[in-house]
């Protein structure tokens, strides 16, 4: 009944000339008034006032609450401040040397996590989809899904453990003739500990899109790639890789909106102020700014630049896709 | 030919080269198979370990942890710190809220969720693309945590379950999911029980939702896995250690690892049992719930996700 939306849509065949696209037949609509469709259809929307609410309050008024970066904020007084400041704040932070040590953290940071976070699942399913044997594939998968479940403090506390003095990698460090080192007190180990984890907890789970839409790459072109004389990595090369393209791109779209915003609250549980120079992150930053400095508006503004910047790069992001491989989120 | 097969297990590098081959699978392939064999056996180890070795370490005596001995196999095996942190009845009173905190806030969600994608569903319905931009743009642009914790504080739910679960109440993905599902279902039955002279309200309840059970169960799993996992809503709200969750008390247990400050007080016992053994004990104590779900409710994860990308 429903199986045939329970699976992906088959991509457009990749080097196919793009189709002109066939308007779908569409009934002629009357468009009814606002007031017509109030009357016909106010059981429907009276569903929706519920989830508007949730939208309007604790989505959209913190947007305009953002406004205390421009205004002085007193706690407890009104939640949009108390009077203009104009670009106080924000000049205060752009002239601030620690805030261009976190803005450099999160770009780095950032880019690593794409870097790695974003081809590693697109390898592993590529090779999961290679192995024959349908058990082994789905024990590797099952597997591979588990750290994503897992809550962060408990991927923090792990990780904790492993990189400790007594810890497993100091175990093979010492094996090895080395000196223990307690990497979580190194600033120039931080990059490393945050990104293997970050791999560690999402590689598995992010193959699961690539998987489905490999299964509706069609078996015609890897035959006439055969045909064509070509091996399997050319055949990979050449439609495999093609065939995913449309989830690639969504998927680092997606990725790439999460860059500003790199791992917070794992980050906010593993540093401490000695890994600072390499841990520092505007949120985390701009968090120690509003909590412990109870600095609000200060933290504030740093935060509608970082979201700022956070929209910018995803609506580029989306631009480029869209013009250079025709695939989007809108 | 062995080559371009470990280029192929690294999947890194250009395409080599390679002469075209016959139709039989050759002995490159399969070199690349055996490669592949070992690099996914190294994937599921580096993945099961940190499980297998926290277990190891929440069994072992102090002493060989400190020693830096403890790797696979507990060593001097003793269940004394198991009895520490179960008869802590903080570390209780934080697993039931925990528990309650879940329940709530994905009976919240379960039900915007559901208002709303059914809505989202009716593709006649006039304002429809306003109420889908509505939810879709705060995906990728949002407040922030400051206005966000002006808002929370300055509703009163500060030490309140409502501070945990109304201000994440609908996650727009699972909203999206839901909303393919529905959109999925026969729109004839609908029609039919209109006709006999359902409301929309009964519609929803008596024709939709039956239909929707799969759905509506995966929803909930969602749901509950990030709020049995959510740690930083209750840290910032709550400020008495006895309305923290379960992982808000790991969070102050290791804290004291990191150097960051230590916010509550972690149980006397410390004195007795050194910490490193009463970590691993709280890890496997709050991870176990989810291992003894995982193997049953996996599936419909994947199941969700790949609903989600239905929308493309």
């Amino acid at each position: 009944m429903t199986s045939e939306t329970l699976r992906p849509p088959p991509p457009a065949s990749p080097g196919a000339p793009a189709e002109a696209t066939v308007p779908a037949p569409r009934a002629p609509r009357r468009r009814r008034t606002w007031r017509q469709s109030l009357r016909r259809d106010w059981q429907l929307y009276s569903l929706a006032v519920l989830p508007l609410l949730f939208f309007l309050v604790f989505r959209y008024l913190p947007m305009i609450g953002n406004v205390i970066a421009f205004r002085r904020f007193k706690p407890g007084g009104s939640i949009f401040g108390e009077y203009w400041v104009g670009l106080r704040y924000f000049r205060m932070f752009l002239t601030d040397p620690t805030f261009w040590d976190v803005f450099t953290n999160t770009l780095v940071l950032g880019t690593l996590t794409l870097l790695f976070c974003f081809p590693l699942p697109i390898v592993l399913a590529l090779l999961l989809n290679e192995v024959r044997a349908r058990r082994l594939r789905r024990f590797v998968q099952s597997v591979s899904y588990l750290p994503h479940f897992l809550s962060i403090v408990i991927v923090a506390a792990m990780v904790m453990q492993l990189t400790s003095v007594d810890g497993t990698i100091n175990q093979v460090v010492q094996a090895t003739g080395g000196e223990a080192v307690p990497f979580l007190q190194r600033a120039e180990w931080f990059r490393t500990i945050y990104v293997s984890s970050e791999v560690w907890q999402t590689v598995g789970w992010g193959t699961i899109l690539y998987l489905a839409a490999l299964t509706t790459v069609d078996d015609d072109l890897y035959e006439a790639a055969r045909i064509d004389g070509a091996n399997r990595w050319r055949q990979t090369w050449h439609v495999t890789l093609p065939g995913i393209r449309p989830t690639m791109v969504t998927l680092l779209i997606l990725n790439i909106g999460n860059f500003m915003a790199v791992g917070f609250e794992k980050i906010l549980l593993l540093y401490n102020p000695l890994t600072y120079p390499t841990a520092d992150v505007l949120s985390t930053y701009l968090f120690r700014m509003g909590f412990g400095s109870s600095n609000f508006s200060y933290a504030a503004a740093i935060g509608l630049f970082e979201a700022v910047i956070g929209l910018t790069l995803v609506l580029t992001a989306n631009l480029i896709a869209r013009r250079t491989v025709g695939t989007s989120l809108w | 030919m062995t080559v371009d097969a470990t280029d192929t297990a690294t999947g890194s590098g250009l395409p080599a080269p390679a002469r075209p081959r016959g139709i039989r699978p050759s002995r490159g392939y399969r070199v690349f198979q055996a490669c592949n064999a070992i690099v996914l056996t190294v994937v599921v180890v580096v993945t099961l370990y940190p499980f297998v070795n926290v277990v190891a370490r929440s069994l072992s005596d102090e002493r060989y942890i400190i020693g830096g001995q403890v790797n696979l196999v507990p060593l001097g095996f003793n269940l004394d710190t198991y009895r520490l942190v179960l008869n802590d009845s903080l570390f209780w009173t934080n697993y039931r809220n925990t528990l309650f905190y879940t329940v709530v806030a994905t009976a919240i969600s379960i039900v915007l969720t559901t208002c709303y994608a059914y809505v989202l569903s009716k593709k006649n319905l006039r304002g429809r693309t306003a109420l889908v931009g509505i939810a879709v743009f705060t995906m990728f642009f949002t407040g922030g945590l400051i206005p966000n914790y002006v808002l929370v504080t300055s509703l009163g739910m500060k030490n309140t379950v409502w501070a945990i679960a109304v201000p994440n109440a609908i996650n727009v993905f699972n909203l999206l999911v839901m909303k393919a599902f529905f959109e999925s279902l026969p729109t004839d039955l609908e029609e039919a029980a209109a006709v006999d002279g359902l409301n929309t309200y009964g519609i929803l309840l008596r024709i939709v939702l039956p239909l929707s059970k799969a759905i509506v169960a995966t929803m909930v799993l969602f749901y509950a896995v990030a709020f049995w996992n959510s740690w930083f809503a209750a840290f910032l709200y709550m400020d008495q250690q006895e309305l923290w969750p379960v992982t808000v008390y790991l969070r102050n247990l290791i804290a004291g690892a990191t150097g960051a400050e230590n916010v509550g007080v972690i149980a006397e016992a410390d004195e007795v049992q050194a910490d490193a053994t009463i970590r691993a004990v709280t890890i496997v104590l709050t991870t176990l719930p989810i291992l003894l779900v995982y193997p049953f409710v996996q599936r419909y994860f994947v199941r969700g996700v790949m609903l989600g990308a239905v929308k493309g």
